[in-house]
């Protein structure tokens, strides 16, 4: 079980005397967490690692889970959808599937929390059991563009938040309430980012019969049109012309995701016949994802949307030159030419992964100024630091607190 | 040299800062200016001194949100250069700089009325949010200079920031509060004078920590 301390040798004691500090302000107060899994999707990962932290560190902090059927979920995804940006037909029907689940919810859960934090639009309607406590909705989607009929809905329950919490500043509405931004964080000890021995490095790619005769270009992602791992593939092309490279696509598809299996069959059509294209699939593997960002020359991240974009952090994360697309939370975590280089086509990612192929000064050197930025802002400490301060705003409405 | 014994000893306070959205977003030059008029002051703080601490490992720049939003969004690089090099030093309030930022785009705007053509692409806005700061004591307490450069060497960077900037711009104190401390309970008007004259706002935190400890290392008689 990791503990507070061990993040000591890489943010410093005196960061961690501070979370402990502050913390010690929410004596007598319990955070009562609630979502809709336990497992499977970051928010789940986040809780399972910051609840026991929480608890650590003096907030007493509890986690509880909402429970629905097969046609709740059915329409929860539908609303996840909608509330990206994507078309749905959504009727009252599924509004209605969703009070009946929402009305079971509020009638069984038992609401303990002075201070109650629901993530995401499942479990928005416990709400309607507010009773002098406060509560929290945190919003862990890209909602800058969202479905007007779904976020309508919504709205009935947000209003009656104390507050609301934001990945990104594009994803904020104007509310009748606050709203703070939080980006959501990378853990540096898990086995996604803590530091490989090379032996275990070289295993992975042996295993997968990678030869590091040639820089290696590298994408992590789902096999999801979003992630534009086609355009990925493009963007090699246009580069190899000039430099013999090789390119990684990795990632995994979910079960129960028939377009990833169609995407990945595009995928591989489109890679058919070059050697020095590697697809692999990798599903919950975090060992061979963090040997393979390692064993990578530059980190591509060439989504077309994104929720946050968190690849892009564990990259920098290893000191490595991202190129990424200026979408979601990426422009938060790469400065265009401090921390990385942003881009918006094809054409533009192919010319700045040969600025950084010609100039590896200039490319270690932003992966420098990107681990850095990592270390000071998306690191799970600085989120843990953050939740609790968020918790104390509850209680202080002014722009300066003295505690 | 002066005495380094202080009548009143130093407490290291740090900040913590939370970032809240006001909601409020800007895609034109005529948007930005007419939100710098009206939105809170902890939103002009925030704007002007976020760099500072989320990129404390680069100095001297980018100094401002709206300094890199104009040059890098707008491709408005006059005026994103004037941005970046108004001297924050020269300000005392938030009222003020909120002003100075206001008048150098209003300006510029009459000068190039073809900059209100210009827009960000959508994902692109300038979005306004406030800082939020939560404001405590450390364990940090120092008597005299040297019990002052031991701590100094330890406390986070952000007691740093909050001592030098937060305390002398935001708070309005008008002076950063090692220099009002060393002024007044220790008596080194001289050192206090040095430690004013320093441009923080062109070091990294951590290239200040070592400044303000060499400059109180170096005292003069």
């Amino acid at each position: 079980m990791i503990k507070i301390d061990d993040y000591i040798p890489i943010v410093g004691q005196s960061t961690i005397d501070e979370i402990r500090m502050l913390a010690a302000k929410m004596a007598g107060r319990r955070v009562q967490h609630i979502n809709s899994t336990a497992v499977g999707g970051g928010v789940a990962e986040i809780l399972n690692r910051m609840v026991p932290l929480l608890n650590e560190v003096g907030v007493n902090a509890g986690w509880d889970l909402i429970k629905g059927g097969e046609n709740f979920y059915s329409v929860t995804k539908k609303f996840h959808n909608a509330l990206h940006g994507r078309r749905e037909a959504i009727d009252q029907r599924d509004f209605d599937i969703f009070m009946e689940t929402s009305r079971e919810n509020i009638a069984k859960l038992d609401i303990s929390g002075d201070i109650v934090f629901v993530h995401d639009p499942q479990p928005i309607a416990l709400v309607e059991k507010k009773k002098g406590n406060k509560w929290l909705w945190r919003c862990h989607i890209d909602v800058s563009n969202p479905n007007q009929k779904v976020w309508g809905f919504l709205m009935d329950f947000i209003v009656k938040y104390d507050s609301a919490v934001f990945s990104a500043p594009g994803f904020s509405q104007r509310l009748p309430i606050r709203q703070f931004l939080i980006s959501p964080s990378i853990d540096p000890l898990s086995d996604k980012n803590k530091e490989l021995p090379q032996e275990v490095i070289d295993g992975v790619l042996r295993k997968y019969e990678i030869v590091r005769d040639k820089p290696i270009i590298t994408q992590i992602s789902r096999f999801d049109y979003l992630k534009d791992p086609l355009g990925v593939i493009d963007v090699y092309s246009q580069v190899k012309r000039y430099i013999d490279c090789q390119l990684i696509l990795a990632g995994g598809t979910a079960s129960d995701d028939p377009e990833g299996q169609k995407v990945l069959d595009e995928v591989m059509e489109k890679a058919a016949g070059d050697k020095d294209i590697h697809i692999l699939l990798l599903p919950q593997n975090d060992i061979e994802v963090n040997a393979l960002q390692r064993a990578s020359d530059i980190i591509i991240q060439k989504s077309i949307k994104e929720g946050f974009g968190l690849t892009v952090a564990e990259a920098l994360w290893k000191a490595k030159p991202v190129v990424a697309s200026s979408v979601g939370g990426i422009s938060l975590q790469i400065k265009h030419k401090y921390s990385g280089l942003l881009c918006h086509s094809i054409e533009g990612a192919a010319f700045a992964l040969k600025q950084l192929l010609h100039s590896p000064d200039y490319a270690k050197k932003l992966g420098e100024n990107g681990r850095e930025h990592i270390k000071n802002n998306f690191l799970l400490t600085r989120h843990i630091k953050e939740y609790i301060l968020l918790f104390l705003s509850l209680y202080h409405p002014e722009d300066v607190v003295n505690l | 040299m002066p005495p380094s014994g202080a009548q009143a000893p130093f407490v290291f306070y740090a900040s913590s800062h939370i970032s809240e959205l006001t909601g409020l977003r800007a895609s034109t030059l005529g948007q930005l200016l007419e939100l710098i008029r009206e939105v809170p002051g902890s939103s002009i703080y925030h704007h002007t001194h976020r760099f500072l601490q989320q990129h404390q490992y680069l100095s001297p720049e980018p100094p401002n949100d709206f300094s890199y939003w104009v040059s890098d969004v707008l491709g408005e690089d006059e005026l994103g250069e004037k941005l970046a090099s108004i001297d924050t030093m020269q300000f005392l309030t938030i009222r003020s700089l909120r002003e100075k930022i206001a008048s150098t785009i209003e300006k510029y705007l009459e000068d190039n009325p073809l900059a209100k053509l210009r827009f960000s692409r959508s994902e692109e806005e300038f979005h306004f949010i406030k800082s939020v700061s939560f404001v405590f004591p450390t364990n940090y307490v120092a008597h005299d200079l040297d019990e002052f450069i031991q701590a100094l060497k330890k406390v986070t960077i952000d007691s740093i920031y909050f001592h030098i900037f937060e305390a002398r711009l935001r708070l309005e104190k008008q002076v950063n509060d090692f220099s009002n401390w060393i002024g007044s309970a220790i008596g080194d008007k001289g050192l206090a004078d040095k430690i004013s004259r320093l441009d923080p706002y062109t070091h990294t935190l951590e290239d200040l920590r070592n400044k303000i400890i060499s400059l109180i290392q170096k005292r003069s008689p």
